[in-house]
């Protein structure tokens, strides 16, 4: 379980004293196993929330713990001990383009092998046996040797969830995951998302754009304006006037999925 | 006469049009000031004789001794092991020094960058022969003398560009490596060196071939290698012996651009 | 499926692989046998190293202060008016070795002229024009114009083989003629860069002509090189100290300058 507290960030800068703080007071708890969506305007916040869960953007106030464990104001041992429980996807992937599929994925174990064995890329047998079961499980068998950069969108999405899945995290945190992807694949890539969570009971906190998308295979949504949660309720929740307290005046009619429609296309 | 009030176009505003004379005028002022300056230090008798000169020099070095030729390959395989060997210790200097000047990578903005920053300049400010010739002094003559020379200069060439590669990587792919909780050293190996990695060869190949020029004349204050034939010959006047030279020279030089011009495309 | 992996090598062959590994070995020891290392001589040159080292504790500027002020001074002039006579004949010489604007014949001129003044080592060049105008500076003027000139025209044709032809067309649709489309179209799309490299240049020229006075074409390098003779390695301080200081200076300047172009 993960709970967040009273969470507040400030970005530092010329006008820092009079700005608006990027996220002010945020209070947000995700149980065990829950998907959760987090949808908002440019600008609200929302990838400065899921970098200050795990301090990639150190928070300015605020109380974060992860299963018992505390995140905030920790050493960089525990720090590091606690990102590992933690695993993230980008928006543009943020792979390292110029190594091997394989070595991306085993990028994940980093936090839990010593230097040496990542100079010399000697990773422990248990964890290539987990990298090829990954692999396989998201459909990019036999790719292993290939470069990143060799690799279409879709597919480079799906090493960076292998990268994730691999540091056997209790917590995904997925930044915009269909954003630089077409329709169908960004369907594919939720709708393996959402499969690989349930089959590992892993919670996750989904940055989207796609209002649609989230409602489509998302049980929880979080609408974030402004550096505050201004809703958080069920997909079937959203009406005309919440999306309008979150993103502002505009015809959501043909953006709101009826509810009768099926998730299954 | 403009008929409307807003038909005049100027390219510039009158303030600015002025500004951009005046830099015109003290940049001519100063060339103009230098050249009375040089002008005094010039015996102009010898300037005019200079194409009777030329083509006394042009007489002399034709026809070309090519008997020397076969004095010529130890001294040509001394400048490419110079050039080799210094490029060699450049590398092994200017890399850590890079990633102390690197913004993204280095321990202590307000120590150890600027230190590594003065250490690139101070070591681009100076020439290789500058070295050659203190490290002569120093060390006497010979290759070893050439090789840290080459290798001196070679750490500002390497630290610049290699620091400028550092800043550039994709921070993004930096995030990624950091959010899974690798250490600081394992941020480095597995996100920023893959980025920089062909930077990195492509200045290597890039300084090993300024290089090989470069050591080609370092005989010339001692340092060992095709110079000090070079030298040997111009203070003997042996001006047919100079000519050899010269086409040994081309031939190094044009060989070893040859060779990291296919390294390059080969990297990229 | 298979439990072990290990990272693909990125040489693939691994006849090729080895070969370079044997090579690479081979080449090292054969290299550094030819060292000759006179072990008496280095331990008599520490000292002489040391004595360098700590002269830049204490820098003697005052001794030959003279010889040092009109060294410097003599350095500076020839770095101006080598720069700018350089950057004036490499103009033309540019545009003509641009492919895209010059005819062929004009275009292999141009590039041969190139290739000859960036194949010579400026300190080669030296020896040949101080035989050619005698001692002095004048000679140091003329090595300094011949480098600038094959280092400007090559970067500046590739600027302009780089350029968007888009915008040339559209000038030359308006019926512009030649020098037209020059100043309009290529010109805009140039000038920029060519500025900030010639104030590179000039930061060059001022680090070369340091070292073209060894042999006898004038700057501040006759008195570096007359100061080492001597072992007076204070002096010698002072001279590459201000060297260093000089050429942080026009760094800061030719970042000021391309800051402001951009």
């Amino acid at each position: 379980m993960l709970s967040i507290a009273g969470l507040t960030k400030r970005y530092s800068g010329k006008h820092a004293a009079q700005s608006e703080p990027a996220l002010s007071g945020v209070d947000l708890i995700v149980p065990k196993g829950q998907l959760m969506a987090l949808i908002g305007p440019s600008g609200a916040g929302k990838s400065t929330l899921i970098r200050c869960v795990n301090r990639l953007v150190e928070p300015t106030m605020g109380r974060i713990v992860l299963d018992g464990q505390e995140v905030t104001g920790t050493g960089r041992t525990v720090l590091r001990h606690a990102r590992r429980r933690m695993g993230m996807i980008f928006q543009e992937y943020a792979l390292i383009e110029r190594l091997t599929v394989m070595e991306n994925v085993l990028s994940g174990r980093l936090g839990y092998v010593g230097f040496f064995a990542s100079w010399s890329r000697r990773f422990p047998r248990a964890d290539i046996a987990e990298a090829f079961r990954l692999l396989d499980r998201v459909g990019l068998k036999g790719m292993e040797d290939k470069r990143a950069d060799e690799l279409s969108g879709g597919q480079r999405q799906r090493v960076g969830i292998c990268r994730a899945l691999i540091q056997n995290p209790a917590l995904l945190l997925v930044d915009e995951p269909t954003a630089s992807l077409d329709p169908k694949t960004s369907r594919q890539i939720m709708r393996l998302l959402v499969e690989l969570c349930a089959e590992r009971d892993l919670a996750a906190i989904v940055n989207i754009h796609d209002v649609a998308l989230a409602q489509m295979f998302v049980p929880r949504i979080v609408g974030l304006r402004a550096g505050r949660v201004v809703f958080d309720g069920p997909p079937d929740a959203l009406t005309p006037e919440t999306l309008t307290s979150i993103y502002g005046e505009e015809d959501w009619s043909a953006t709101i999925r009826p509810v009768e429609d099926d998730a299954d296309e | 006469m403009p008929s409307f009030p807003g038909d005049v176009w100027r390219r510039r505003t009158p303030a600015k049009s002025l500004a951009v004379w005046a830099c015109w005028l003290a940049a001519v002022l100063l060339i103009v000031q230098c050249w009375t300056i040089l002008n005094e230090n010039t015996i102009w008798e010898f300037v005019y004789d200079a194409p009777a000169q030329a083509g006394d020099l042009l007489g002399r070095m034709f026809p070309p001794r090519w008997s020397v030729l076969p004095s010529l390959w130890q001294p040509i395989w001394d400048t490419i092991n110079m050039a080799t060997l210094g490029t060699l210790l450049g590398i092994l200097i200017g890399v850590p020094v890079a990633f102390l000047a690197a913004r993204n990578t280095t321990p202590s903005v307000a120590v150890a960058r600027p230190l590594a920053l003065m250490a690139i300049v101070s070591s681009r400010s100076i020439n290789a022969l500058i070295w050659a010739l203190l490290l002569v002094t120093v060390l006497g003559p010979g290759v070893l003398a050439g090789i840290i020379a080459i290798g001196l200069r070679s750490i500002g060439f390497v630290g610049k560009l290699l620091y400028e590669a550092i800043e550039e990587v994709d921070a993004k792919q930096v995030e990624a490596i950091e959010a899974t909780g690798a250490s600081g050293a394992q941020r480095l190996i597995f996100a920023i060196v893959p980025q920089i990695m062909p930077a990195f060869a492509g200045i290597a190949v890039y300084r090993w071939d300024i290089n090989i020029r470069e050591s080609a004349v370092l005989g010339l204050v001692g340092a060992g290698g095709i110079g000090l034939q070079l030298n040997a010959s111009v203070s003997r006047l042996a001006w047919p012996e100079v000519t050899v030279i010269f086409a040994a020279i081309l031939v190094t030089v044009f060989a070893s651009e040859w060779v990291s011009a296919q390294v390059r495309k080969r990297i990229i | 499926m298979s439990e072990t992996w290990s990272p693909p090598p990125a040489i693939r062959n691994p006849w090729l692989r080895y070969g370079l590994y044997l090579g690479a070995a081979v080449y090292l020891s054969l290299a550094l046998g030819t060292l000759h290392l006179n072990w008496a001589r280095l331990a008599e040159g520490l000292d002489r190293g040391w004595a360098f080292v700590s002269a830049f504790g204490h820098p003697d500027i005052s001794k030959h202060w003279r010889e040092i002020w009109e060294g410097f001074v003599e350095s500076l002039t020839m770095t101006v008016v080598a720069t700018a006579l350089g950057i004036l004949i490499s103009l033309p010489v540019g545009l003509g070795a641009a492919r895209n604007l010059a005819p062929m014949p004009l275009y292999l001129l141009c590039r041969g002229i190139v290739a000859i003044s960036r194949t010579f080592p400026e300190i080669i060049v030296a020896i040949l024009f101080v035989k050619m105008f005698g001692f002095g500076p004048l000679a140091g003027v003329a090595t300094l114009a011949f480098a600038t000139i094959g280092f400007m025209a090559k970067l500046l044709a590739e600027d302009i083989e780089d350029i968007d032809p888009r915008q040339v067309e559209a000038i030359r649709a308006t019926g512009a003629g030649p020098f037209q489309v020059l100043n309009y179209a290529v010109q805009p799309q140039v000038m920029a860069r060519f500025i900030g490299l010639s104030v590179y240049r000039l930061d060059i020229n001022f680090r070369e002509s340091a070292v073209i006075g060894i042999v006898g074409a004038g700057g501040i390098g006759a008195t570096l090189n007359t100061s080492f003779e001597r072992y007076e390695f204070d002096t010698a301080a002072a001279i590459l100290l201000t060297i260093i200081g000089i050429v942080m200076a026009t760094e800061y300047f030719s970042s000021v300058v391309r800051e402001r172009l951009r």
